[in-house]
C-alpha cells in the first residue's frame, strides 16, 4: 500500500500542467481506497450476494420477492430466535466489561508487577478454539462438570451456569472479553498525563477522574471492543451451536442452509438479517462516538501516571486478578486436563494422567502447525496492512463514499463462516489457478483469503481506535515542516498508532489461527488443513477427545507466545516514548 | 519490478511443483467418517496397493453433500464415503453418483431388512450399523437409575432431563432412527412415542457426535446413537454401554463413486478392497467396530460383538421401506424440529406436568383427573399432519430443495407451513401443561 504513488501537496501545480490523460485526477489515497473497494467487492460482496440473493427468491417460482421477509417477522420462532441473540449478546458486553475493566485498570494504572503476563494471560481465551473451548466449560461448569460435582457432593446443590442461554453468555463474555481489555489497554496507554495532571491540578481524583476524565478519553477504544463482542456474540454460531442451543438467529440460519435437501431460504433471509443488524449496531456506535474528538495533542507522554500500590491494596488487586484469570483461563485449565488425562467420566477430575494423547497428537499433526501459522500470519499480515489503510483513508481524508469501507470491511463479521465458503466455492468453482490445471477452489491461498476477510474487522477497529488518538494536528505539523503525505504517515502516522496495529495483527492472527467455519467449507485435502480442522477431526472420536485437546495445548501455546512476545514490545516502546519525554 | 519478477518465479514454482504432486495416483474420499476409522483403513489400503495414494477430506454428511454439490462441473473428488443412506440418495437424486463395476465376493445381498446395495448400483454397503440406547454407567448409579433396554423405556418418568439425542436434520443415522420408529410404531404412534421420549430429553443436540460425547462426559446419562458409538466408547475406555432395543434398523454404511471422477480406477480399487476380507477385518479396530457386511470376518471378531448374521433379532422387527424413508425426508425433519427441536422446553413442561399428575393420581380413582390427564395427553401428541399427507408428493415438495420441472407449483412456502404447526404445537403444549396442572390440584 505504501507504494503507491502519492501527491504531495506541493506539486499540486506541477501535476496540474501535465495533461490529464496522464494523471486522472485521483490522489494515491482514493487510488488506494479503490484498489480496497475493488478487494472487498471481489472477495466479501460478490462470494456473499451469491447465496444471500436466494433470500430474495420465490421458492416456488424462482421470482424476486419480499415475501420471505414477511415470513420471517411473521414467525414466532424467528422473533424469539432474534430476541434471544439480543439478549445474549447485551448480557455478553456486560458480563466482558465486568472481566475486562479490573484487569485493564489495574495493569495500565498502577506499577503492578507481572502487567505483562497478565495482558497476556488476559489474550489466551481468545485463541480458544470454539468446540474446544464449549467442551472444556461442559467439564468444568457443566450440570456434572467439576464445579457442580463438588456442589454436589459437599453442599447438596447445583448451579445451572451452563444451562440454556446462560451457557452461552458464560462462554461468550470469557471468549470475547479481550476484545475489550485489549482495546481499553490501548486507549488507557495512550491518554496523555498531562490531561490527568490538569484534572488533578483543577482537585478531581478518584472515581470522579475516572468517570470525568480517563474513562471519557479511553472510550474509543473500550466502544471499538464492546461493539465487536456485541456483533460477535449477536453472528458467533459455534458456541450456541456446541451447547445446543437452537433459539438464536446465527444457529437457526446455519441449521436451515446446511441441512441436507433444505434449501428453504430462510437460512439466507436470516443470514441478511445478521448483516444488516450488525451494520445498524455499528452505526449506533458511530452516532454515539460523533462529534466527539478525543484525540490529544501532546503525544509521547506515555500513557496515564502510574501509582505504586500500598500493601493492602496490592494483596487486594493480586487477589482480584488472580480470581479473575482463573475463572476465565477455566477452559484452559479444563484442556490442559483433558489433554493429560486418560478418561474423564462424570468425576471431578480424570480419572488418571497420561503423556499418551501428546504422542497420538504429534505423529499426524506437523502439517496442521505448519499450515496455520502460514496461512493466518498472511492473513493478518494483508489485515493490518489493509485496515491501517482504511482507517486512514475513513478518519483523515475528505474522499467521497470512504465510510463505505469501513462497513464493508465490517459487514464480513456479519457473514457467517458458511455463508462465505460456499460463496467462495461458488465464485472460484470451475476457475483454475494460472499456470496449471488445479482448480482455483480447492487452491490452499483461498483458505488464506477467506481467513484475511473474516479477521479484516478485528484490524480495522484496532488501527482506527489507534488512529483517533492520534491528533491531526501532528500529521499537520509534519506536512507544514516540509514533510509530504506519504512520509508525514510513514514517520510520525505510522509510529505512534505501533501498539494498536500489532494489537490487530495479534488479534486478527489468533483468531484466524483458530477459526473453522469457512475453513471446514474450504480445505480441499488433509495436507491443506489448519490446525483448528485438526482438532475438529479428532475430537469427533471418542478416542481422540485427549489428542484434540492436546493439540488445542499446542494451538494456545503457538498463539500465546505471539501475543507475549508482542506485549513485550508494546511494553518496550511505551518504556522508549516515556524516557524520551523525560529528558 | 525485481520483486516482482522474483514473487512471480516463485509462485510459478510453487504451483508447478503442486501440479506434479496432483499428477500422482491420488485417490480423493470425500467422508464423514473420523480420522480414527479413516487412519487405519487407509493404512491397510495404502500397504496392499502402493501404488495408490489416498487422500482424506473430512466432512460433517451434510456438508459433504453441499461440497460435492458445489464442486459438480469441476469436480476434484473421486469418493463419497458416508453411513446414511438418504444423503447418497440426494446426491443420486441430483446426478453426482457413477456406477461402480466393482468385483467382490461373498457379500450377501441383503442385510437385516435393508437391501445391501442401492438397487441401480450407485451406491454400495461396506459395513452395518443398528441403532440403540447408550448410557454412562457411572451418571446411572449415582442418579439411581436403571438402564433402559426399549425405545419404550425412555418415555418413563425417572428418565426425565436425563436423556440426549441428535436431531434428525442434522444427522443422517438420528434421522434413520426417526423414521424406523415412525414404519415400526405407524406414524401417529410413532410421533407419540417420539414426544414422550423428548420430554425427558435434557438437549437436541446439534452434530450426532454430540450425543456419545455428551454420555461419556457425564453431562448427560442416556443417549439415542449408533451401535458404532457405543462400541468404540467402550472400547476406549469410557464407564459406558449400549444395547439394540427390538425395534432397530440394521442398515448399511455406503460408499460411491462420484460423477466425473479424476480417478475412477483409483477409486473402484479401493472400493473393491474395502469388500474384500482384509479390508473387513479393518472395521474391527477397537476405534472403528463397525459391523463387517462379509458374514466370515465374524470369526474373527472380539467376543461379544453382536453378529447380524446369527443373532436373526438384530434389526429384523422393522421393514425398513426406503422409498418410503425418501419420499417424506426433508418433512420428517421439519417436523421434528417444529415440535421437539425448537420447542423443547415447551414440550418439556408439558410432559412434566402430565408425568406429575399421573404419578399422583396413579391409582386412577379420580375421574375427573383422569379425564384432564387423558385430555393433556391427547393434545400433545395431535400431529399437524396424517401419513397420507406426508406421502402426498406435491406436499412434501414444499420441503424439498430443488423443483424437479419448471412448471412445478406449489401452494405454500414451508415458512408458512411451519409457523402453521409452530402456532400449533405450541398452544397444544401450554393448554396440556395447564390441563395436568389442575389434574394434579385435585
Amino acid at each position: 500500500m505504501k507504494k503507491t504513488p502519492s501527491q504531495p501537496a506541493k506539486s499540486k501545480s506541477l501535476v496540474d500542467r501535465l495533461p490529464s490523460f496522464l494523471f486522472p485526477r485521483l490522489s494515491g489515497m482514493a487510488l488506494v481506497a479503490i484498489m480496497i473497494a475493488v478487494l472487498l467487492t471481489g472477495l466479501l460482496i460478490v462470494p456473499v450476494l451469491q447465496v444471500v440473493y436466494v433470500a430474495f427468491l420465490d421458492p416456488n417460482s424462482g421470482a424476486l420477492t419480499l415475501n420471505n421477509f414477511r415470513d420471517f417477522f411473521g414467525s414466532s420462532l424467528f422473533r424469539e430466535s432474534f430476541w434471544n441473540s439480543f439478549y445474549v449478546s447485551a448480557m455478553s458486553v456486560i458480563f466482558a466489561t465486568m472481566i475486562a475493566l479490573p484487569l485493564a485498570y489495574i495493569t495500565t494504572r498502577f506499577n503492578f508487577a507481572g502487567s505483562v503476563i497478565i495482558q497476556s494471560l488476559g489474550f489466551i481465551p481468545l485463541i480458544m478454539p470454539p468446540f474446544v473451548g464449549a467442551v472444556a466449560m461442559q467439564l468444568i461448569f457443566g450440570r456434572n462438570g467439576t464445579v457442580n460435582l463438588l456442589l454436589r457432593d459437599n453442599f447438596g446443590i447445583t448451579l445451572p451456569f451452563m444451562d440454556g442461554l446462560n451457557g452461552v453468555i458464560l462462554v461468550q463474555s470469557i471468549h470475547y472479553f479481550p476484545f475489550i481489555l485489549i482495546n481499553l489497554s490501548t486507549a488507557l496507554r495512550n491518554i496523555d498525563r498531562s490531561m490527568e495532571e490538569a484534572a488533578q491540578n483543577l482537585g478531581s481524583s478518584g472515581m470522579r477522574l475516572f468517570r470525568r476524565i480517563v474513562f471519557p478519553l479511553a472510550a474509543p477504544g473500550y466502544i471499538a471492543g464492546a461493539v465487536l463482542v456485541f456483533i460477535k456474540v449477536f453472528d458467533d454460531l459455534g458456541t450456541p451451536l456446541l451447547l445446543n442451543v437452537n433459539n438464536m438467529l446465527a444457529p437457526q440460519a446455519f441449521l436451515r442452509i446446511t441441512s441436507i435437501g433444505i434449501s428453504d431460504p430462510m437460512g439466507y433471509v436470516i443470514s441478511f438479517i445478521l448483516v444488516a443488524f450488525s451494520i445498524f449496531s455499528l452505526w449506533v456506535s458511530f452516532l454515539f462516538m460523533r462529534g466527539k474528538d478525543y484525540s490529544t495533542v501532546q503525544k509521547g507522554g506515555g500513557g496515564l501516571a502510574k501509582r505504586d500500590l500500598s500493601t493492602g491494596e496490592k494483596w487486594l488487586a493480586y487477589g482480584a486478578v488472580t480470581l479473575i484469570l482463573i475463572f476465565v483461563l477455566s477452559p484452559h485449565i479444563g484442556l490442559l486436563l483433558l489433554a493429560f488425562g486418560t478418561i474423564w467420566s462424570f468425576a471431578p477430575l480424570p480419572d488418571g494422567y497420561t503423556m499418551q494423547n501428546f504422542v497420538t497428537m504429534w505423529e499426524t499433526s506437523g502439517t496442521y502447525i505448519k499450515n496455520t501459522v502460514l496461512y493466518a500470519g498472511l492473513a493478518a499480515l494483508a489485515d493490518v496492512i489493509i485496515g491501517t489503510a482504511i482507517a486512514y483513508i475513513v478518519l483523515r481524508t475528505k474522499l467521497v463514499g470512504r465510510k463505505m469501507l469501513d462497513y464493508m470491511s465490517t459487514a464480513s463479521l456479519a457473514v457467517p463462516g458458511v455463508v462465505l465458503g460456499i460463496g467462495y466455492l461458488r465464485l472460484f468453482h470451475g476457475v483454475n489457478v494460472p499456470f496449471s490445471d488445479q482448480p482455483m477452489a480447492s487452491w490452499w491461498v483461498i483458505i488464506a483469503l477467506a481467513l484475511m476477510i473474516r479477521r479484516l474487522p478485528y484490524a480495522v477497529r484496532a488501527c482506527m481506535a489507534a488512529l483517533q488518538q492520534v491528533s491531526v494536528s501532528l500529521e499537520e505539523a509534519a506536512e507544514n515542516m516540509g514533510a509530504d503525505k506519504a512520509s508525514s504517515i510513514r514517520r510520525i502516522v505510522i509510529p505512534l498508532m505501533t501498539g494498536g496495529i500489532l494489537a490487530g495483527f495479534v488479534t486478527s492472527f489468533a483468531t484466524a489461527a483458530v477459526e473453522l467455519s469457512a475453513t471446514i467449507m474450504l480445505v480441499s485435502s488433509n495436507s491443506d488443513a489448519p490446525l483448528s480442522y485438526g482438532i475438529y477431526q479428532f475430537m469427533q472420536t471418542p478416542s481422540g477427545r485427549g489428542a484434540g485437546a492436546a493439540l488445542g495445548i499446542v494451538a494456545v501455546v503457538i498463539v500465546g507466545l505471539g501475543t507475549y512476545a508482542s506485549q513485550l514490545f508494546i511494553e518496550r516502546d511505551k518504556k522508549m516514548k516515556s524516557t524520551n519525554q523525560e529528558h | 519490478m525485481k520483486n516482482y519478477l522474483r514473487g512471480s518465479i516463485a509462485a510459478i514454482a510453487l504451483m508447478a511443483s503442486s501440479a506434479a504432486v496432483y499428477s500422482q495416483e491420488t485417490i480423493v474420499v470425500v467422508t464423514s467418517f473420523p480420522n480414527s476409522m479413516t487412519g487405519p483403513i487407509e493404512a491397510a489400503f495404502e500397504a496392499a496397493n502402493p501404488a495408490y495414494d489416498l487422500e482424506i477430506l473430512n466432512k460433517k454428511t451434510s456438508a459433504g453433500v453441499k461440497y460435492i454439490q458445489e464442486l459438480a462441473g469441476a469436480n476434484t473428488a473421486d469418493i463419497f464415503w458416508a453411513s446414511a443412506p438418504d444423503a447418497f440418495e440426494v446426491l443420486k437424486g441430483d446426478d453426482l453418483l457413477a456406477e461402480a463395476n466393482v468385483r467382490s465376493e461373498g457379500i450377501p445381498d441383503i442385510i437385516g431388512s435393508f437391501p445391501m446395495n442401492d438397487p441401480d448400483g450407485k451406491y454400495l454397503g461396506f459395513a452395518a450399523a443398528g441403532y440403540g440406547i447408550m448410557w454412562n454407567e457411572r451418571y446411572l448409579a449415582a442418579n439411581d437409575l436403571v438402564p433402559p433396554r426399549e425405545w419404550a423405556d425412555l418415555k418413563d418418568p425417572s428418565y426425565f432431563g436425563h436423556v440426549g439425542m441428535s436431531a434428525p436434520s442434522r444427522s443422517g443415522t438420528t434421522h434413520l432412527t426417526v423414521e424406523t420408529v415412525l414404519q415400526g410404531e405407524g406414524w401417529d404412534a410413532g410421533w407419540a412415542e417420539w414426544k414422550w421420549i423428548a420430554g425427558n430429553f435434557l438437549t437436541v443436540t446439534e452434530r450426532s457426535f454430540g450425543v456419545p460425547d455428551g454420555v461419556n462426559t457425564g453431562n448427560f446419562g442416556i443417549g439415542v446413537v449408533i451401535d458404532f458409538f457405543g462400541f468404540s466408547s467402550k472400547a476406549s475406555g469410557f464407564p459406558v454401554d449400549f444395547v439394540y432395543p427390538s425395534v432397530t434398523a440394521l442398515v448399511p454404511a455406503n460408499i460411491a463413486l462420484i460423477q466425473d471422477a479424476p480417478n475412477p480406477d483409483g477409486a473402484v480399487a479401493f472400493i473393491e478392497y474395502l469388500l474384500t476380507p482384509e479390508g473387513q477385518e479393518v472395521l474391527l479396530d477397537p476405534a472403528i467396530m463397525r459391523l463387517p457386511i462379509n458374514p466370515a470376518t465374524y470369526a474373527n471378531a472380539p467376543e461379544g460383538f453382536p453378529n447380524p448374521f446369527e443373532d436373526s433379532s438384530i434389526g429384523a422387527a422393522v421393514n425398513f421401506d426406503v422409498a418410503k424413508s425418501g419420499a417424506r425426508y426433508n418433512l420428517v425433519n421439519s417436523m421434528f424440529d417444529v415440535m421437539i427441536t425448537y420447542r423443547l422446553n415447551d414440550l418439556r413442561d408439558a410432559v412434566r406436568a402430565v408425568q406429575l399428575a399421573e404419578i399422583k393420581h396413579a391409582d386412577g380413582s379420580n375421574a375427573e383427573a383422569m379425564a384432564l390427564i387423558a385430555e393433556a395427553r391427547a393434545l400433545i401428541e395431535e400431529n399437524p399432519i396424517d401419513e397420507a399427507t406426508s406421502l402426498d408428493p406435491a406436499f412434501a415438495a414444499i420441503f424439498t430443495k430443488r423443483r424437479k420441472a419448471e412448471t412445478d407449483e406449489i401452494e405454500e412456502r414451508q415458512a408458512e407451513v411451519e409457523q402453521r404447526w409452530d402456532t400449533m404445537v405450541v398452544e397444544n403444549y401450554r393448554r396440556a401443561q395447564e390441563l395436568a396442572e389442575q389434574a394434579v390440584a385435585l
